[in-house]
């Protein structure tokens, strides 16, 4: 064995002797081939793992003054805000880092549907990003709560309560979550458990196998073709592929500059957001006796919402809106099979598929919108439509995937 | 000859003398164990996660002093975490209860919560006195009084008097009784209460004996 002759470099292997460092350094970095022509769109996987970071470093330090009781918890926040040093700024980066986890959560999912990341041979990929999207989701939804304000209350109030609309069992089901018959101290204390443990854990796990399970079949790109098709018969290598280090660490870390800009000016000059970050009525503390005026999710969870309220009580129950909020999520899994076009990437994809995008983006915002509006019988209205319209560019896709004319993908990719 | 003293069975003579079958028995065998075994200790644990004892215990029942409650006025109180409302109905509130029946979800109460004392028109004991628990059958927000009737309130000229709730709009009348094609599906649930004397209530238990 090739033994090294300075310090450093015996250190390193004796490492390797027991660990399989280098080994990994260069499947996963120096010598994972990243197709030659990522654009801004790849910039969010890396920013999504950035805001996972700040939510875990800043939740660590909220935690060590945060008091998980519905006596004290209101308290122990504004304690936070104002006689922690600095306790302002760990707090409003984690709230602010809350929201621009969704942001770059969804620019990454809209990109795999602008490039078709999704289908064969990345079917799996997709699926665990699904399922980190779900937990995504219960990481805010428990989080929310636990400020203990008007909205964090009330927003429990109405989410567990979807669980009761469930025929038979939706009531007992609802209690359990609360370990309480209504939402109080039992509640607040599992929910901050899940919070800060629980589903950080889930989270990082699947974040892991997503990286896994990217490395093995590699990355997609703006062309949709399959780098490792054309490879460099004497050393394997993609010919369209570069080195994931250093080319795209560093380009990523100036997406990483950027994005920090932005989050800093957001966290130190519009934490709120006016009141889309941090909803106004949750700097009122939890009152059971009293519901605001107009309650509405945090904005990233306002489409389905908007949903869940489009859908009529049938059958003289809710649970027709809920299972329609839920179909909403769970149909995303069911992309890879549903996208029958031959052609992956929306470049050599036809007119019929630009416009189901544009329509889908479309019907997601606006519903977005509704979703924060008190509802109005138009609105209402507006919210079915749309919600048909979120349905049918999935249901529909097996269909108009197919006959939409496509252009010839490129051999090799265009840069 | 070590090895067979040590294992106390004859010695291994190479995988083709594998008994497969009996492998894959034993695996699937012991799985089945470990699995029944698992979820056997996962059921401690998410009955742990049930309304523990002192949260079953805190359900006792509250009284409440009306004497001060004016005709028209309404108080909130607290009963289980959940807002108990009391309100004092007058004459024109009262005679609004037989005008809306038609327009009802549920005007005789048969798919709604109350105890059976409660089971009229008025939903109460004494007509006057309405007993209610304030959170709205639909996703569990608490609705807003809006006794006004007709058009200063808000919600149109045919408007009797009600609530109101804030989350998804469900409207109700002056008994509770939810107006049909709205959200919630039944009536203000009505709590177990009873008169301790003419100017006391104890919401939460039923008259002992009757």
């Amino acid at each position: 064995m090739a033994n090294g002759t300075t310090m450093p470099e015996k250190v390193l292997q004796w490492v390797d002797d027991r660990f399989p460092l280098v080994e990994t350094w260069k499947y996963h970095l120096s010598e994972y081939y990243a197709p030659k022509n990522f654009n801004f769109w790849y910039y969010f996987g890396s920013l999504a793992i950035l805001v996972l970071v700040i939510q875990i470093a800043t939740g660590i330090f909220l935690t060590m003054n945060y008091k998980p009781s519905a006596e004290q918890a209101f308290a122990s926040v504004e304690y936070i805000m104002r006689d922690v040093t600095w306790g302002w700024m760990i707090r409003y980066m984690h709230s602010t880092g809350a929201s621009f986890f969704f942001i770059v959560v969804y620019l990454h999912m809209f990109r795999a549907l602008l490039y078709g990341s999704y289908r064969k041979p990345r079917e799996l990929i997709w699926i665990i990003g699904c399922f980190i999207y779900l937990a995504l989701m219960a990481e805010a939804f428990f989080g929310y709560l636990l400020p203990w304000g008007q909205m964090s209350f009330w927003g429990a109030q109405v989410i567990v309560n979807l669980f009761s609309s469930i025929p038979l069992i939706g009531p007992d089901i609802a209690i359990w979550i609360r370990g309480d018959f209504v939402v109080g101290d039992a509640t607040l204390n599992r929910f901050f458990a899940f919070h800060v443990i629980a589903v950080p854990l889930v989270l990082l796990g699947l974040v892991f196998v997503h990286l896994i399970a990217l490395h093995e079949v590699g990355s997609n790109n703006p062309d949709g073709i399959e780098i490792k098709k054309n490879k460099d018969p004497k050393t394997g290598i993609p010919l369209d592929g570069i080195p994931f280090h250093p080319y795209y660490t560093v380009k990523d870390i100036v997406g990483v500059v950027v994005f920090l800009a932005i989050f800093s000016a957001v966290a130190f000059f519009a934490p709120e957001m006016g009141g889309y970050f941090l909803e106004y009525n949750n700097f009122i503390p939890a009152d059971p006796l009293k519901t605001p005026p107009h309650i509405a999710p945090v904005w990233y969870f306002t489409p389905f919402y908007a949903m869940l309220r489009a859908v009529p009580a049938m059958f003289g129950s809710q649970f027709p809106g809920v299972a329609v909020m839920g179909a909403a999520v769970v149909i995303l899994f069911f992309l890879p099979w549903l996208d029958r076009s031959p052609v992956k990437s929306i470049r050599y994809r036809g007119p019929i598929y630009k416009t189901a995008v544009a329509l889908f983006v479309v019907a997601f915002v606006v519903l977005g919108w509704l979703g924060i509006e008190a509802p109005t019988p138009l609105y209402t209205w507006m919210a079915r439509v749309l919600t048909i319209v979120y349905f049918a560019f999935f249901l529909l896709m097996p269909w108009y995937t197919r006959i939409d004319p496509v252009k010839p993908e490129p051999k090799r990719v265009t840069g | 000859m070590g090895n067979e003293a040590v294992l106390g069975g004859p010695a291994y003579r190479g995988p083709s003398e594998v008994n497969k079958s009996k492998r894959k028995f034993l695996i699937a065998a012991t799985s089945a164990a470990g699995g029944v075994i698992g979820a056997a200790v996962a059921v401690p644990f998410l009955i742990s996660m049930e309304p523990s004892a002192r949260a079953r215990a805190a359900g006792a029942p509250i009284e409440v002093d009306i004497s001060r409650l004016e005709p028209g006025a309404m108080l909130t109180v607290e009963w289980r975490g959940k807002p108990v409302w009391v309100l004092n109905r007058t004459k024109p509130m009262l005679e609004s209860l037989s005008k809306d029946t038609a327009q009802l979800a549920d005007p005789d109460s048969n798919a709604s919560i109350q105890p059976e004392y409660a089971k009229n028109q008025d939903r109460s004991i004494k007509p006057e006195y309405l007993v209610v628990i304030g959170i709205c059958t639909h996703l569990g927000c608490s609705p807003i009084p809006r006794f006004e009737p007709g058009e200063a309130s808000g919600l149109g000229a045919n408007w009797l008097g009600g609530f109101l709730c804030p989350c998804h709009g469900s409207r109700f009348d002056l008994a509770g009784r939810v107006f049909a094609g709205q959200p919630a599906p039944t009536n203000l649930e009505i709590p177990p209460y009873f008169y301790l004397s003419d100017s006391r209530v104890l919401i939460g238990e039923d008259k002992k004996g009757a």
